[in-house]
């Protein structure tokens, strides 16, 4: 590969790619094919860098320096400042980080400093189309050393000592899950990687297979020699075109360098690897229905055991990790279990991926050390909450987990203590609320997606979650009974006990921490016909704040219902029996006349 | 240790057989609704939960469907506690509300004690205030769609949809080509919510 003296790493991950970066990729090569420098400056799409939000981004190599929200506008600029006069351009920088004239370097910026990639190593550095810039950067050395080198027990011992676990959520250690497949005899085994994510506002998955699909590969080569399965399946929904386009090169390209086939790297190691499209049900990413579904039956959960271990796919063993899980794999067996254990807590070794979202400024993919606060990623990471607005609760493991409050920002982002807290570690969702949000429709919001997820199977999770989105649905609605606190509640436990898969067994949670948290905006809405976030519709009514009002109109102008009246330069009037409530007025108003009640 | 306490009988188990197996060798009566003996068991109705404990760990008890749970002489089952009660009575009233008109259902109901228990928040929701979402007596046990595969090997029914929306219906709800009209669906419904007609 010819080396040139300077590069500019353009995101072409989902988010940048929606925000125009591959219009921006087309203009810079144009304009330095104006300027003749295409020998000096190498235009290279890369994977996601993370900061979703403020895309698209760049990075310039070999200075370090980051840019966001980049229009085409700014490509000349950046030729003739950057490139060319070696001078940063400081409006193109994250604001809070540009302090007394200092120029920051990519670490520099709060929302990179406290990161520490691992599954996300590669991240906004290679070309994910490119096995050489993966193998460039010590791609397929812990699969050399697994499959030439270590018996399948010291691979899985190795695992087991590194201390990583499941981390599509339950945190079950993945070693042990390994040994328990390797044990199970049978002349046909296979592995699956879980990368059906479905939770609303998580994206970690996606960006690991669209940014570093061969670190999963590698990962899966590796998991392969250690339970002794000849072949495996990515399970990844259909919605995600271009993780599925990246790694469909990546199989070809291992096909071709004869990193998959048979006998890969001459140690009698053969393995097959194929993708299989997810036609879109959240409930697939649960192991058993993902079966079902791989099998072309109908996907729905059975109990365990029989754990997919004893019996999986076509009834053979089966080992299913998450996408995560596989690429922290090659990183152990490259670097050696020894340094994958230096990094997190006691119990909860490496790191997490977290997509970062809701009312965050920030807005983006992270990777984190296990033991880092709560107020950590969201304050000193994701930048605190936007518009001057107060933090409200932070919501992880989406519908499955829990709504965690300002008074336990302070905890360590473990499997343990957030399980204690009432959350769950899951997949990697982190949803940021602030003072506008009401937790009881952010509980009902929830408790709607899982009842439309819901299998129908089994009767607790089809029937239970319909009653408590009912009782959610009235209480919002401002017709809850005195009781229905206690009702949810004594309903979330029963659903919780009964239901036949995770899917129903957590659909609860994210009502009971609400309750558990919140119960006072419960108790307003029921008792006193009030939505202290003042979302609720039923519950609020716009009204003209009299003296503020000057009379300019816009907010009759705006109003789609024409629910407003007033003569010009006379106060306006909101006919309360016409208004839908949807807030344009307030938002358009430049008087702070419109109040909500 | 070769037994299986259940409800504290020490039961010997002999083969490859499911807790709800075990308990009917010792008359211990589990009700169900998706089981049938001929077709095999699939779980989903939950009213045959029994509380599982490990001997090693007997305080740590898991609710677990004895129809799908194959018998272990490491386990403590309990079928009668009150957390089993709780749980069966909730399913069953979840039912009742699914399909308040069945008769089959409000026996079955009457038969575990639903309408002589105590009354609580959540009974008294489900049997007097929950909205009610369909005209069908089928519970979605499953069974007619398990007998046509598994017995006659028709494959004529199938479900479709998924959570309130699933239900009951030949593919595409046409008359399926493959049914013979044996009526093995409508003798194993619990309901008797599927009937035959003379063609």
């Amino acid at each position: 590969m010819p080396n040139y003296p300077m590069e500019l790493l353009i995101c072409s991950g989902t988010g940048c790619v929606g925000n125009g970066s591959l219009e921006l990729i087309k203009a810079f090569r144009e304009e330095l094919k104006k300027q003749k420098l295409e020998s000096k400056i190498k235009i290279a799409p890369s994977s996601c860098h993370g900061l979703c939000g403020n895309g698209p981004v760049i990075l310039v190599q070999p200075d370090n320096i980051y840019y966001q929200n980049v229009t085409l506008n700014d490509v000349k600029d950046i030729v003739n400042t950057h490139c060319l006069k070696g001078e940063a351009l400081i409006r193109l920088m994250p604001k809070e980080a540009v302090k007394n004239e200092n120029i920051p370097k990519l670490k520099e910026i709060g929302f990179f400093s406290k990161q520490r990639l691992v599954a996300l190593y590669n991240r906004g550095v290679i070309d994910p189309e490119s096995i050489d810039e993966y193998i460039a950067r010590g791609g397929y050395k812990g699969a050399a050393r697994a499959l030439i080198h270590m018996k399948s027990e010291e691979i899985i011992e190795e695992i087991i000592a590194a201390g990583l676990r499941g981390r599509g959520g339950a945190g079950f250690p993945t070693g042990v899950k390994w040994g328990l497949c390797a044990k199970s005899e049978s002349d046909e085994k296979y592995i699956i990687c879980n990368c059906d994510e479905g939770d609303p506002g998580a994206f970690m998955d996606r960006s690991i297979m669209e940014s570093d699909p061969h670190s999963v590969l590698e990962g899966m080569l590796i998991g392969a020699k250690a339970m002794g399965a000849r072949e495996g399946f990515i399970y990844i929904r259909s919605e995600y075109p271009l993780a599925i386009k990246h790694f469909q090169k990546a199989i070809d390209d291992a096909n071709e360098y004869g990193l998959l086939g048979k006998d890969i790297m001459n140690s009698g190691t053969d393995f097959k690897l194929s993708i299989y499209r997810g036609a879109g049900a959240f409930v697939c990413g649960e192991e058993t229905s993902l079966i079902h579904s791989l099998e072309g039956v109908l996907p729905e959960p059975h109990g365990r055991p029989p754990y997919p271990a004893v019996s999986g796919y076509m009834g053979k063993p089966t080992n299913i990790n998450n996408t995560e899980t596989w690429s922290n794999v090659p990183h152990i067996l490259r670097q050696g279990a020894k340094w994958f254990a230096s990094i997190g807590t006691e119990k909860s070794k490496g790191t997490k991926v977290f997509s970062l979202v809701g009312k965050v400024k920030n807005t983006g993919l992270i990777e984190v050390p296990m033991g880092i606060t709560l107020r950590e990623i969201v304050f000193d990471i994701g930048g605190g909450v936007p518009n001057g607005k107060k933090f409200k609760a932070v919501q992880t493991g989406g519908p499955s987990g829990g709504c965690l409050p300002k008074s336990l920002l302070d905890i360590s982002v473990d499997y343990e203590s957030l399980q204690e807290a009432g959350s769950i570690m899951g997949s990697g969702g982190m949803i940021v609320m602030d003072e506008d949000t009401c937790m009881v429709e952010l509980a009902r919001y929830f408790l709607s997606f899982s009842l439309e997820e819901s299998c129908g199977k089994c009767t607790p999770c089809r029937e239970g979650t319909r009653h408590m989105h009912d009782i959610l649905t009235a209480i919002t609605a401002g017709e809850g009974k005195e009781g229905d606190i206690e009702l949810l509640e004594e309903m979330g436990e029963l659903i919780k006990e009964t239901a036949l898969c995770g899917l129903g067994k957590t659909a609860p949670n994210p009502v009971l921490t609400t309750i558990k948290h919140f119960r006072h905006e419960y108790e307003a809405h029921i008792r006193d016909h009030k939505c202290p976030a003042k979302a609720c519709k039923n519950l609020i009514k716009f009204e003209v704040i009299k003296e503020n009002c000057t009379g300019c109109t816009l907010c009759a102008k705006s109003c789609p219902v024409s629910a407003i009246r007033g003569e010009p330069k006379k106060i306006h009037e909101i006919d309360q029996s016409i208004c839908v409530k949807c807030g344009i007025c307030r938002s358009v108003c430049r008087f702070n006349a419109i109040g909500v009640d | 240790m070769d037994k299986m306490i259940i409800d504290n009988i020490e039961y010997r188990i002999t083969g490859s057989e499911t807790i709800l197996d075990s308990a009917k060798v010792l008359d211990i009566e589990i009700p169900t609704l998706c089981h049938n003996e001929h077709i095999k068991p699939y779980g989903a109705c939950r009213l045959c939960l029994v509380e599982v404990a490990l001997k090693s760990n007997p305080e740590a008890a898991k609710l677990m469907p004895a129809c799908t749970t194959l018998a272990d002489p490491n386990y403590i089952i309990k079928t009668k506690s009150e957390r089993i009660q709780k749980a069966r009575h909730f399913i069953m009233e979840m039912l009742l509300s699914r399909c308040p008109e069945s008769n089959e259902i409000k026996a079955l109901a009457e038969k575990i004690g639903v309408y002589s228990s105590e009354n609580n928040r959540t009974k008294d929701y489900l049997l007097n205030r929950a909205a009610s979402y369909t005209d069908t007596k089928c519970i979605l046990c499953g069974l007619c769609v398990r007998v046509c595969d598994e017995i006659t090997e028709r494959y004529a029914l199938g479900f479709s949809g998924r959570g309130m929306k699933r239900r009951v219906n030949t593919p595409f709800d046409k008359i399926s080509d493959s049914c013979i009209g044996c009526g093995s669906c409508a003798y194993v419904c619990p309901t008797k919510t599927i009937t035959l007609e003379e063609a």
